[in-house]
Parts: structure tokens; C-alpha cells; sequence
């Protein structure tokens, strides 16, 4: 059958098709060559192997059903040789007959065999379960099918991706699927020269390490093809080199972007009042702790909203870390303007409370704080894998910043708050009341702590140190980016991001930090004011 | 008696974009005493900075004595040089007493390990007398400097720079927030200063610069914009726009 | 002042008195009787003492320097191991791998060779000065950047910050050579005298004592003559010092490094007196705790500095046994409440005419990063 096949695809156009419509419309003249059922019937673990594959290239319409039932070890044999060699799937309601689906009679359990699966049939049931998808409608299933094809390279499999191709009017999915066929073909062919450079080149295009992997099995090949091979190695070289460069800006960014939340709210405490507040990463931590009381409120109580957790945790995260920074400031803070180290002290004996405070009502351990589906799963893109959470945590990093800017320009607090840091005396000479916007202040840049916890929560442990593993992070993105400018923050933050993840791969991350840290001491006495100095004469009073 | 001692030659320093001196020079001589008066944001204070080396000029030279550049040097080196600054607001070391503070600001070796093996030497003593009557503070000698009246710190902080044995003086703002009295006995010390050593003071008192007696430069924009006797300035019509407006 | 005087006296007599008078209690009164002083108590003071040391040498920089160090246990932790490997050098092949040249933990990681910066730790007349001199050393590179580029205030607070927590990240890696995130322990003995044995402990618990005397005397020394004079101008009023041509950064730098060879030997005191040395000394939170020590005692008097490390640890002893969940509330409350209430400390409390606690002039707050910076007034 594999032969009448393989003739079919060499004889290419009409023919070829006309022979596979003959094939496709008529499995019982493939069948008549041997019976793959019988195949798989059979004890020898190699000839079992050939039957799941001839099976699933077949077309046959219970070929899904019986795979699967082998592979759930619910398929069924007679003990010893019958001539028509016949196979039982085991169902709840009974046996049924492997090639028709009908009802049958049970035999006797004596006589009963379970149809082994060895290694070696285990690797066919995979290629034939990547085959059978071949001809899903859903086009994301085919592909998929055409990329297991690829990773097993079977060569039993080349006349079934042939015939795939045919049928195939996806451009995406074909193109993974010539993928695949230049792989089989490579790994069965040895005689096709010409088609096998370019089977090469079709690899050369995929360029990944698989493909590389492959190609470099082609070295003792003759010239033509190793050539060819090299060349595409080579080239598959650079381009994952390049691909890990991007992959890595991208970890980059990503990270920036969640030392961005955990700097976002500090660079208005710190960064426009001065505070220097060491209990903000406790700000993080309460709103992570948010998130997992609103999750579980909502688990309880309407369970309808689940999927909407985070988005009713952001303002209810902005509210407690808010409220909370307004009672820190009104009890503490408000004491201590102008004795920066004193301010120090104190919010670092509050951090301990908070943390010692939080252990208390929910324990030490880490709390389960779920993500929605829309938040997990990966995406490809070209040689990148990027995953979606991360993706919108650097959304939401770009939003809260975008929002935080466009509220101190335009909102009203934001007026205030600029008028205070410009002229506190002349503000408050125009009738703004000067402490009330303090504690505002105070309370904005922890409300937006509050909310990065939300964020942190989906990627990071919430427990009660939560906190502690930001704070000296978002200090040196305030200081790097220049005290009291948020797009200043904005490049510290993406700076240290990039900067750690291209030091990890040659360092490790130990020693990346170390370096960063290092980094840190050195910059800030080259440049004690930041990447974005507030100049001027102001500046040196 | 004639020769130049500070010599600003075109300076020039940009805070983004503001000119707070414009292409200034201004020469003050051995032994003079020169009043520098003009609006706010004339560039008094700046031009303190530039002479103490607190901030360095975008062009222009400073040279002090025959050929010290002073725009190569830092605070510590221009302060050891002779050149003393007596801040507005009258900054001295609170905690401790009258006598450390003149006593830290004797001239002599600044390096910490002197400082830490020094012991008082009579001859120290007897200079340290010297300046607490000269800034009529011997009675103070014991108080810390933080219980001193704002006058008498104003007075302390001159008797530092008088012990640092300065060629040069510069004092900005001495008589702000003083009585009327303390302003009388402030021009005649100043005076009395003057006779060994150069002295530039920046003021807006005019009664207080009449009182002192000697020439005048205005300031405007960052540049000279008048110098000469308070007679001559206050009949000056550039001047007079400056002050009053158009 | 007199008073002063009498404090700084009754500190040494009480000092050298007290370590006295435990260790004859110790030693010769029967266990039975109600005076008799158990073995642990010696190991404990003796290890409040150590400590002590470190709060003497960030009241030093934080007190007269104004310089608020978060990184100090660095230097403790620093003087912590040098005393660390050469107690470890001192078991010799009575280690569980009985390695004749080789500590275990190096055994364990399949080093062959005593790597080079470990030669010498065999002897302790090369160990002692190393206590001071390496904390010393990293002092001195650190502040010679620092200083030179007038870093001051919370900005030179969070970099030594960040300071001993990439040291702390370091010493955790195994291939560094100092046993990783376990340490060093298990040692036996010190210039020969058993670690275990009762007499050891009270004899190192008497050291710690002389030895913190000494400290005090030296740094009261030091901050009553010209130089700290100078030290306490420039906290207060630095740009004054700069125009009366001191270089504050050469002040600053000097007290910094005589600071941290303080910490160092405080740390290499404390190290043979628990048995144990390892990465967590460098915790940030260490440090800052040590800083509050001194806030309690009284920042900016030396008394105060040995007096807040002492109470503050026997608090903790004693909490964190009888209510272990109490302990982050207390020293957390403790913050706040010295900070906002007590700025002068218990020695305020005590002396109430003694010299003022500094403090930085009112300064209004939204916008107040430049203060911050502790700018020089004008």
C-alpha cells in the first residue's frame, strides 16, 4: 500500500490525484493488501507498530476510536490466533467490535487479551495520532498534527504527508507540513539527491534546532546535500542567535516591566514627596493579599465573576494599599518630613509590623492566588515564545504609568500635587490645603503599589515577604531613572530589566544580580542624580 | 595697593538654557572693598559660587592673586587659597561651642590625621582671644553656637572666616534680618576687616552700602551692568530702570 | 560635659565590673546557689558584647558622621568569617572527611586545593589583623567612591544597602570558597583552647568585654578631639567645612574605615562565641537592626550605642523564646516609636541636659528629595 502511495506522489499532478481519490474513496482495496487490524492483533511488537500506522494513514473511520482505545489500554484480543483475527474495545457499557462499533457479546474473560503497548508502539501511536489530526477541519489541529509529524520524521509517514499536502489549502499548515515532508523525506530517501537539497533548504527556511539537529546528521552525505547542509546550519546558527537576542530583549523588557509596578507607586512617594518609604513592597504585598481575598470572596459568593477576579481586585487593591498609606502618612509619615533617615527607620520598623501583621491573620505559608484563562498560554511569534501573563502584565505596566502620567497632568489631585512640589507656600496660599494633598499623595503612590501587587500576584509567590523582594529593586529603579521623573522610572526600570537578563546568560542569576547591584553602587556615584537630573539652580539648594 | 586680586574674565554659567551670568567680568583689587548689589536673579549668588568653586562656569576665566585658575579648583583648595564665603543665611556648626567653631576654622593643616593628633597651642589660645573680642563674642565663648541670636551667628560665622586668615572675603547678605544697631556695628566691622584684607559684599541695603563707603557694582541679567561710587549709581538712569521699571 | 565624663567612665567601669563579675559567678559559685550564673548566660553576653562592638561602630559614623550606614553588618560579617577560617583551619583533620589540608565543605564540593586567599588563615597572628583589615579595605574602596562623589544621605544609606546584600547573594554561592549558604561551623578549638569547655567561653566573654572597652575609650577619644570636632561640623553643616577648606570626604572616609575594622573585630569576637558563621549575617535586615540598636541606646552617644545593643538583644532573647510571634511587633514598634518619639534615646532620656540629638532642620516635605541630599545651606 505504501508503495502504490509513494508512486502516486512521484507521479505528481493528475495522476496522482486521481489515484489518491481512487485510494481515499476506497479503503477496502487498501485493506485487501494486509489488515492493519490484524496487524495490530498481532503479539509481534513490530508488526502491532506497522498496524497502528497503516491504520491511521488509512482513513479508515474507526481509526481515532481504536487508536485511542490502545493507547487507554481498552482495546482488546482473543487470547490465542483466530483467522479473522478479531478486536474488542472495552467500553462502560460493554464490549463493541473494534472495526464495526457494534454491540458484541463479551467474550469469556479467559479468553480475553489486552493488545500490549510496547515502546515501540507507543512512538507509532504518537505518529498516528499526529496523523489522524491531519485531516481535522480545525486548521490549528492540523498544524499541530503536522508539527508532530515533523518532530517524529517517520518515515512511514512520508505517503501520508503527501497526501495531506494535497489536501491541504492552508498556506500555514502546509508550510509546516513541506517542513515535515523535507524531514521524512531526508530520513528516508537516501537516493533522491536532488530532493533531498531541497528537502534542505525547506529545513534551512524552518531554522530551528530541530531542523539543525536533522541537518547535522547530513555530514557524511554526499556533496551536494552536506554542502547544502552546512550552508544551512550555518545559516539556522545565526538565526537562532538572533532569535535568542530577541528573546532575551524580551525577558528583558518583561522584567522591567514588573520592576516598573513594584517602582511605579514608590516614584511618587519617593520620587515627588521624597519619602523614603521602606514598607513599600508591604503596599505590593497588600494588594496581592487583596487579590486573594477578592478571589475568594467572589469563589463564595458569586462564583459567575470568576473570570473577572482581577479586573474587580485592581480598584479594590488601589483602595486598600491606598487606605492604608493615608493612615501611614497621617500616623507616621507627617512627623517625619525633612529627616529622611528617621522616615527611613520608621518605615522599615512598619514594613516588619506589616509583614509580622499579615503572617498573623493568613499565615506564614504562600496563598493560592489563581490566574484567569485569559491570562495563561503561550505565543508564538517567529523564534519567540512569549507568555501570555507577562504579556499583560507589561500592558498593564504601560497603562498604570500612562495613567499615572496623564493624572498628574490633567486630573485635579495631579494640579495640586504639581503645584505643592513647586511652591508649597504659594499652593497653600492659594487656598490648596497642603497636608490633605500630602496624604493624598502618599496615598496615590501606595494605592498603585496596591495595584502592582495584583499584578505581582500572578507571577509571583503571595506570602507575607512578598514585599521584601522588591523593595531594593524599586529603589535603584527611582534612583537610576532620576528622582521625581516617571519616564525616568520608566528607562530605569526597562535599563535594569534588559540589563540583568543579558548578564544572566553568561553569569547566572546570582551573580547577574550581584553584578547589577554592583552596577548600581558604581552609577550612582558617577551620576548621584540620575539617568534624568532635575538641572538648574533649584537643584543644588 | 593697585594690583588686580580677583579677576573674572567673560564667565559665563547656564542652569538649562538661563543665563545666570552673561559673559561677566569684574575685577576687584588688593585691599578693596566692593559692594555688589541688583535685583533678584541677577546673578549675585551665582557669581559667589563661581568664585568659591561650588559651581563651575560654562566659559570664562577666574584668576585669583597673579595666576591661580580658579575655575580648575574645588571648595576645600580655593577656601585653603585665601578666599573665605560667609553664607545669607548664617551657617555655622550648632552643636558646638563658640570657641570650637572659631577654633576648627583657625587656619592650619585641614587633613584628618593632624586633626586627630592636634592639641591647642598656646599660640592658638591667644589668636582665638583676638577674634572673640574683635566679633565681640568673648562673653560666648562656653554657649553653643545653636543658643546664639541671629546677629551674634551672623558675627560668629565672619569671625570664622577672619580665622581662616582669607586674603579675600566674600560676604553675602550680612546685615538681612539684622537691627538696626547690629547693621551700624556689622559696616563697622566690615570696615575694620577691610583694613587687611580685600572684602566683596553683596547687599540690598542701600542705607547699608552708603554706609560702607565705597564703590559700587550692579548687577542685571548676569552682567556689570553700573559700577562706581553709590552717588554716581543712584543717579544712574539704567540703574534707576532696573530697579523701578520702565 | 561632666556629666558626659562620668557617663563614659561609669560605661567602662560597668563593662569591665559587670564581665568580672559574671565570670567569678560563674566560675566559683556553686550551681546550687540562687547567685550562681549558668554557662549560657556567659556565651550570651558574650555575645551581646560583640555586638555591642558593631552598634560602637555605626554610632561612630551615624552618631558624629551623620552617615547612616544599612550595610554595617557587612563589615561584622566580613571580620565574622576571617575569624571563621581560621577556626576552620584550626580543626585540622579532625573534620568529618578528616581531609589533612582541606575544610570539609571544600571536600564536599571536590575542591583539591586550599585556594589561594585562604593561605595564611592557619595562623591566628595572621587571622587577627585580617578582621580588621579586610572589612577595612572594602570600607575604604567603597567610601573613597562614595565620598569622592558626595553620596550622602538616604542615597548612601541604600547603596551600602545594596552593598551587603550583593555580598550577602555572593557568599551564598558555593564556588566562592566560604561554604556557601551553610557557612562554617562545627570549630574546635582557638589558640589551642577548646571551644566547648567553660573556661574558653568565660575567657572569650572577658576579651569581649576588654576589648569593647577598649573601643569605646578609642572612639571616645576620637570624636572629642579636633576630628570629631570637625566630624560633628560636617554632619551639621557640611558645605560650611567645605569653604572653611576641609575636605569633608577625607573626614567621612577615615571615620568610615576606623568604623568598619571596629565592626570587623566585633564580628570576629562573635563568631568563636556562637559557633558559627554564615551568609544570613549579611542579611540588609541584620544591619538595620543594628541601626536601631543605637537609636534606642541614644544615636550620637557612644554610652548609648552599648547600652541599645545590650537591652535590645536581651529583649530578643528573651522574646523570641517566651511569645516568638511578638518579636517582629516589638522591634518593628520599636522603630517607630523611638523614631518618633524618643529621637535622643534612652541616654536622652536619662541626661536630659546632655547635647541634643541632631536634627535636621524642618524642611517641607513635597519636594523635600532635596534635603534629601542634605544640601549644603545658602
Amino acid at each position: 500500500m505504501r508503495a502504490v502511495w509513494r508512486a502516486a506522489a512521484r507521479g505528481r499532478g493528475g495522476v496522482a490525484a486521481a489515484l489518491l481519490a481512487l485510494l481515499l474513496a476506497l479503503p477496502g482495496i487498501a485493506r485487501a493488501e494486509t489488515d492493519p487490524f490484524a496487524d495490530i492483533a498481532s503479539t509481534t511488537a513490530s508488526v502491532e507498530a506497522r498496524g497502528v500506522t497503516a491504520l491511521a494513514m488509512s482513513g479508515h473511520p474507526r481509526a481515532a476510536t481504536v487508536i485511542d482505545a490502545l493507547r487507554d489500554g481498552k482495546l482488546y484480543g482473543w487470547k490465542w490466533a483466530q483467522p479473522d483475527q478479531p478486536l474488542f474495545i472495552r467500553t462502560e457499557a460493554g464490549f463493541v467490535d473494534a472495526r464495526s462499533g457494534e454491540a458484541v457479546a463479551a467474550p469469556a474473560a479467559g479468553n480475553l487479551r489486552k493488545i500490549v503497548v510496547s515502546d515501540t508502539v507507543r512512538a507509532a501511536i504518537e505518529t498516528a495520532e499526529g496523523a489522524l489530526g491531519l485531516f481535522a477541519d480545525d486548521a490549528a489541529k492540523r498544524r499541530a498534527a503536522a508539527e508532530a509529524l515533523f518532530a517524529a520524521a517517520d518515515p512511514g509517514s512520508l505517503s501520508l504527508i503527501e497526501k495531506a499536502l494535497a489536501a491541504e489549502r492552508d498556506p500555514a499548515v502546509a508550510r509546516v507540513l513541506h517542513q515535515a515532508h523535507a524531514a521524512t523525506l531526508l530520513k528516508s530517501e537516501p537516493e533522491a539527491v536532488s530532493e533531498r537539497v531541497a528537502a534542505v533548504h525547506e529545513l534551512a527556511k524552518r531554522g530551528d534546532l530541530a531542523s539543525r539537529s536533522l541537518l547535522q546528521s547530513l555530514q557524511d552525505e554526499p556533496a551536494p546535500v552536506a554542502e547544502a547542509a552546512a550552508q544551512a546550519i550555518a545559516a539556522i546558527d545565526r538565526n537562532i542567535a538572533l532569535w535568542g537576542l530577541a528573546q532575551n530583549a524580551y525577558y528583558g523588557v518583561s522584567l522591567g516591566a514588573v520592576l516598573l509596578l513594584a517602582a511605579a507607586g514608590l516614584a511618587i512617594t519617593f520620587g515627588v514627596m521624597g519619602v523614603i518609604n521602606m514598607a513599600h513592597g508591604e503596599m505590593v504585598m497588600i494588594g496581592a493579599y487583596t487579590t486573594f481575598v477578592v478571589q475568594r470572596a467572589i469563589a463564595a459568593g458569586v462564583p459567575a465573576l470568576d473570570p473577572y477576579g482581577l479586573l474587580i481586585a485592581l480598584p479594590a487593591a488601589f483602595l486598600a494599599a491606598g487606605i492604608v498609606g493615608v493612615l501611614i502618612e497621617q500616623t507616621l509619615i507627617r512627623f517625619l518630613y525633612g529627616r529622611p533617615l528617621e522616615t527611613l527607620l520608621a518605615t522599615w520598623g512598619l514594613s516588619l509590623v506589616l509583614q509580622q501583621a499579615v503572617r498573623s491573620v493568613f499565615g506564614p505559608t504562600n496563598q493560592d492566588v489563581s490566574s484567569p484563562a485569559w491570562m495563561s498560554g503561550l505565543v508564538r511569534l517567529g523564534g519567540l515564545t512569549l507568555t501570555v501573563n507577562r504579556l499583560w502584565i507589561m500592558l498593564f505596566a504601560a497603562l498604570v504609568l500612562g495613567a499615572l502620567m496623564a493624572a498628574l497632568r490633567w486630573g485635579g489631585l495631579g494640579r495640586s500635587i504639581r503645584a505643592v512640589t513647586q511652591n508649597r507656600r504659594m499652593a497653600a496660599a492659594m487656598g490648596i490645603r497642603t497636608p490633605l494633598i500630602d496624604a493624598l499623595t502618599f496615598g496615590l503612590g501606595s494605592g498603585i503599589a496596591g495595584m502592582a501587587g495584583v499584578a505581582l500576584s500572578q507571577i509571583d509567590n503571595v506570602s507575607p515577604n512578598l514585599g521584601q523582594n522588591y523593595i531594593i529593586d524599586s529603589f535603584i529603579v527611582v534612583v537610576v531613572g532620576g528622582v521625581g521623573n516617571l519616564w525616568g522610572t520608566l528607562l530605569g526600570a526597562l535599563t535594569l530589566g534588559v540589563v540583568d537578563k543579558f548578564i544572566e546568560p553568561f553569569a547566572g542569576a546570582v551573580l547577574a544580580k550581584i553584578m547589577v547591584l554592583g552596577f548600581l553602587i558604581l552609577f550612582i556615584q558617577r551620576r548621584p542624580r540620575g539617568l534624568f537630573p532635575v538641572k538648574g539652580r533649584m537643584a543644588e539648594a | 595697593m593697585n594690583a588686580a586680586l580677583l579677576h573674572l574674565d567673560g564667565v559665563t554659567v547656564t542652569f538649562d538654557g538661563f543665563k545666570a551670568l552673561n559673559a561677566l567680568s569684574l575685577t576687584v583689587e588688593s585691599g578693596e572693598m566692593r559692594a555688589i548689589i541688583g535685583p533678584n536673579g541677577a546673578g549675585k549668588t551665582t557669581l559667589m559660587d563661581v568664585i568659591t568653586g561650588k559651581t563651575r562656569p560654562d566659559t570664562g576665566r577666574v584668576v585669583f592673586g597673579d595666576d591661580i585658575d580658579l575655575t580648575r579648583l574645588d571648595e576645600p583648595a580655593i577656601a585653603r587659597l585665601g578666599i573665605g564665603r560667609k553664607f545669607q543665611r548664617p551657617t555655622v556648626f550648632e552643636p558646638l561651642s563658640v570657641y570650637d567653631n572659631l577654633l576648627l576654622s583657625l587656619a592650619g593643616d585641614r587633613r584628618p590625621s593632624r586633626a586627630l593628633w592636634a592639641r591647642e597651642t598656646a599660640a592658638e589660645r591667644a589668636r582665638l582671644e583676638e577674634l572673640l573680642a574683635t566679633v565681640r563674642l568673648t562673653e560666648q565663648r562656653h554657649r553653643r553656637a545653636a543658643e546664639l541670636s541671629h546677629g551674634q551667628k551672623q558675627w560668629l560665622e565672619i569671625g570664622m572666616l577672619l580665622a581662616q586668615e582669607p586674603r579675600l572675603l566674600l560676604v553675602d547678605e550680612p546685615v538681612a534680618g539684622m537691627s538696626d544697631a547690629e547693621t551700624a556695628e556689622t559696616a563697622e566691622l566690615l570696615r575694620e576687616i577691610n583694613r587687611t584684607r580685600s572684602v566683596v559684599v553683596v547687599e540690598h541695603d542701600m542705607v547699608f552700602v552708603r554706609s560702607l563707603g565705597v564703590n559700587v557694582t550692579v548687577l542685571h541679567e548676569g552682567a556689570v551692568l553700573a559700577e562706581g561710587s553709590i552717588d554716581a549709581i543712584q543717579a544712574d538712569d539704567r540703574v534707576i530702570e532696573v530697579y523701578l521699571g520702565r | 560635659m561632666i556629666l558626659a565624663g562620668r557617663l563614659g567612665a561609669a560605661t567602662v567601669a560597668g563593662l569591665l565590673g559587670g564581665a568580672v563579675l559574671l565570670a567569678v559567678l560563674n566560675l566559683l559559685a556553686p550551681a546550687v546557689s540562687a547567685v550562681h550564673v549558668p554557662d549560657f548566660v556567659i556565651s550570651l553576653a558574650g555575645k551581646y558584647l560583640s555586638l555591642a562592638i558593631l552598634a560602637l561602630a555605626i554610632d561612630l559614623v551615624w552618631g558624629y558622621a551623620g552617615i547612616l550606614s544599612l550595610g554595617h553588618g557587612a563589615f561584622f560579617a566580613l571580620g565574622g568569617y576571617c575569624m571563621g577560617m581560621y577556626l576552620m583551619r584550626a580543626i585540622g583533620s579532625r573534620g568529618v572527611y578528616a581531609d589533612p589540608t582541606l575544610p570539609d565543605f571544600m571536600v564536599f564540593i571536590g575542591w583539591k586545593h586550599l585556594p589561594w586567599y585562604w593561605q595564611g588563615f592557619d595562623h591566628f597572628w595572621f587571622a587577627l589583623p585580617m578582621t580588621m583589615l579586610v572589612p577595612g579595605a572594602l570600607a575604604f574602596t567603597f567610601g573613597w567612591f562614595a565620598f569622592r562623589s558626595r553620596v550622602s544621605g538616604v542615597y548612601l544609606s541604600i547603596i551600602t544597602q545594596a552593598l551587603t546584600y550583593a555580598l550577602m547573594l555572593a557568599f551564598f554561592r558555593n564556588d566562592m570558597g566560604f561554604g556557601g549558604n551553610n557557612g562554617m561551623t562545627d570549630f574546635k578549638e582557638i589558640l589551642g583552647f577548646p571551644l566547648n569547655s567553660r573556661g574558653t567561653a568565660v575567657g572569650l566573654m572577658l576579651v569581649s568585654a576588654t576589648v569593647l572597652a577598649t573601643a569605646f575609650v578609642a572612639a571616645r577619644a576620637m570624636t572629642r578631639s579636633r576630628f570629631g570636632k570637625v566630624l560633628v561640623a560636617v554632619r551639621d553643616a557640611e558645605a560650611r567645612t567645605r569653604f572653611l577648606g576641609y575636605r569633608p570626604e577625607s573626614y567621612k572616609l577615615t571615620v568610615w574605615v576606623v568604623s568598619a575594622a571596629m565592626a570587623g573585630i566585633g564580628g570576629a569576637l562573635y563568631v568563636p562565641q556562637v559557633g558559627i558563621i554564615n551568609p544570613s549575617e549579611f542579611s540588609p535586615a541584620n544591619s538595620i537592626e543594628a541601626v536601631i540598636w543605637v537609636a534606642v541606646g541614644g544615636r550620637g552617644t557612644l554610652s548609648g550605642a552599648i547600652l541599645g545593643a545590650i537591652l535590645v538583644n536581651l529583649s530578643k532573647t528573651w522574646l523570641t523564646s517566651a511569645l516568638p510571634g511578638l518579636w517582629l511587633f516589638a522591634i518593628g514598634g520599636l522603630f517607630i516609636l523611638v523614631t518618633l518619639f524618643l529621637p535622643r534615646g534612652i541616654i536622652g532620656l536619662l541626661t536630659p541636659r546632655l547635647r541634643r540629638a541632631p536634627r535636621t532642620p524642618a524642611v517641607l516635605p513635597i519636594g523635600a528629595d532635596r534635603a534629601v541630599r542634605e544640601a549644603p545651606a545658602e
